[in-house]
């Protein structure tokens, strides 16, 4: 195959302990540590090793964000993707605008594979990959534990609730990368560097056609509610006791 | 008048419970009529499952050889076909839901409420983001159709005693032959389900290894327990990954959980955000999961179950 597309998105790092903003108009964003998805860098690690293995040509990283988001994009350059492209806006994209953009971009590009991550750990939405496979007509497997190319189709191991599913899908096709489908690699300082000359294009959302206007209105934005606070039992049988009273042994 | 289509799960026999959680959801929803839609090779079994359940108006059935598995892109085109008329499509926030709604509300032109969690109006839901840690209330427009995950930890199962029609309905869609189904890999076992289990057992990477793991299971037998694990235990191979609880995992609310050498990483408390009752056991006084524990003891997990697993049988 040509090419990969993979989706990276920049969020909130998941070691930051989130907290809401007082007037409940969202959560705060400024001075918070920023990293691409986890799940976007197990799907860029995917399409590496594809390209790695001789099965793919070229492997290209994009994002939709803010101008900061170059900077997620350079750790994908340095991870190894051959180019950038970020669309830009101040704006936050709902999924379906998000899979719009992606649309635009995969027609442009037409790539055999599209891999994104299954969510990103700040919306949690979960939809980008099936909205995408669907605006483009094309298969999706979402969850993807293992991946093996087998020249115009792929088998797809997916991990759902009841364990472990594989499906067979025509190329080109949309991906969404789980947990365990692999680790991905640290970045090394020569790479860092090799990456800031690696092509970055930058192009403005208006140039893709798709609107930012969201479909659905954020009313309130609030904490959620704390837990009542427990008690700390020193042995085995006060745990028991304990339990014994709430009826729960 | 809400009409709300509500997307069924299942492997062909059983309607899955998160099915019941899901018509919970809708129910809240002020003046719904409620349709199930069972898809299916042979939906008579489950459609009789779901006309049962309380406040379901009508099961719609749609039987067809291609629907034998839940493949989205095979199911989606039919689902639009059928949401023609209703309000809301709604569908549980499980792996099956997450796969096919998604789908569905973009070949519909509509934006995604993910893992409802409460029912504010008919067009409005509250969700969580940020592994939990932000609750959003999104308001979806009127006059488009609102698609919907539920997440199933948030409601109760509907409640049986119904006696819905069912009706079959014929789909004139075309469904792709791109995609193609190959096996899945139940782990069959008589314990209870994870998703729906009144008591759950939990152990993480302190369990060392896959044998001492079978202390986890050895005492979730013994309380008729479901078995869990955190993502540490899982990747570390103590446990199979249908295991898994938390962001990422499932999303569960039993009665009891009981967590065994777990720190608590958020993105493992927001999967038991909403169990009754909590109870930690870890040696590090400092864990975080003690902050969300109802019930904490601070010791070694190694001596901890077998003691509990004596006192239990007395
Ligand atoms: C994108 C993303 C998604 C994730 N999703 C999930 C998810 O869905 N679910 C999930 O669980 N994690 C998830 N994680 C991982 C999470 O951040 C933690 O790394 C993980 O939960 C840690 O697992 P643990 O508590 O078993 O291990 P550790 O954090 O290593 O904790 C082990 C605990 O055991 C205690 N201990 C050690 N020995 C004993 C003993 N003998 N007796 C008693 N206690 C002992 C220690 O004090 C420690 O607190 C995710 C991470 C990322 C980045």
């Amino acid at each position: 195959m040509r090419k990969i597309l993979v989706g990276v998105k920049r969020v909130v790092d998941y070691n930051v302990r989130v907290r809401v903003k007082p007037d409940g108009s969202g959560v705060v964003t400024d001075g918070v540590k920023m990293s691409v998805n986890p799940f976007d860098e197990i799907a860029l690690e995917e399409a590496l090793r594809i390209k790695e293995r001789g099965e793919a040509g070229e492997v290209i990283a994009v994002s939709v964000g803010p101008d900061d988001a170059q900077q997620q994009l350079r750790t994908a350059l340095a991870m190894g993707a051959d180019r950038a492209i970020l669309v830009k806006t101040n704006e936050v994209l709902e999924p379906l605008a998000a899979a719009r953009v992606l649309l635009a971009i995969v027609q442009k590009e037409n790539p055999d594979l599209v891999i994104v991550g299954k969510q990103a750990i700040d919306d949690d939405a979960a939809q980008t990959a099936p909205m995408l496979a669907a605006l483009w007509d094309r298969p999706q497997a979402t969850f993807c534990s293992k991946i093996e190319i087998k020249g115009g189709s792929a088998t797809v191991v997916r991990e759902v609730d009841a364990g472990l599913e594989t499906i067979e899908v025509d190329l080109p096709a949309v991906f969404s990368a789980d947990l365990r489908l692999n680790e991905p690699r640290y970045v090394k300082l020569p790479d860092i560097m090799k990456a800031k000359k690696k092509p970055l294009d930058v192009l403005e959302l208006a140039a893709t056609g798709v609107s930012a206007a969201p479909g659905l209105k954020p009313v309130l934005t609030e904490p959620p509610k704390p837990r009542s606070k427990g008690i700390i039992v020193k042995d085995v049988a006060e745990l028991v006791d304990a339990l014994k009273k709430k009826g729960l042994v | 008048m809400s009409k709300i289509l509500v997307i069924a799960e299942h492997d062909g026999q059983k309607l899955n419970q998160a099915t019941a959680r899901c018509v919970s959801c809708a129910r809240q929803v002020p003046d719904a009529a409620i349709t199930v839609a069972v898809l299916a090779a042979d939906p008579a079994a489950v459609a009789a499952q779901a006309a049962q359940l309380a406040g379901v108006t009508e099961v719609v059935t749609v039987a067809a050889a291609h629907n034998a598995h839940a493949l989205a892109a095979v199911l989606a085109p039919q689902v639009v076909k059928l949401a023609a008329g209703y309000t809301h499509v709604l569908a549980a926030s499980t792996a099956f839901g997450k796969d096919l709604l998604p789908r569905v509300a973009a070949l519909l032109g509509v934006p995604q409420i993910s893992d409802a969690m409460a029912v504010v109006g008919a067009y409005t839901f509250k969700r969580p983001t940020y592994a939990g840690n932000a609750i959003v209330t999104l308001e979806a427009p009127a006059d488009k159709v609102l698609v919907a995950t539920v997440r199933s930890a948030s409601f109760e199962a509907a409640p049986g005693g119904g006696s819905a029609p069912v009706r079959a309905v014929a789909i004139e869609a075309s469904v792709p032959a791109h995609t193609r189904f190959v096996s899945v890999s139940a782990a069959t076992s008589d314990r209870p389900d994870l998703a729906s289990a009144a008591k759950v057992v939990s152990g993480g990477r302190a369990l060392g290894s896959k044998e001492n793991f079978e202390l986890v299971f050895r005492l979730a037998e013994k309380m008729g327990a479901a078995v869990g694990a955190s993502r540490a235990a899982v990747d570390a191979g103590y446990a199979p990954n249908e295991l898994q609880v938390g962001q990422t995992g499932k999303i569960i609310a039993p009665e009891l959980y009981l967590a065994f050498g777990i720190s608590g990483a958020i993105q493992h408390l927001t999967g038991i955000k909403d169990a009754k009752t909590i109870v930690a056991v870890n040696k590090d006084a400092e864990a975080p999961i003690f902050e969300v524990a109802d019930i904490g003891l601070v010791a070694d997990l190694f001596q901890v179950i077998p003691e509990l697993e004596k006192a239990l049988a007395k």
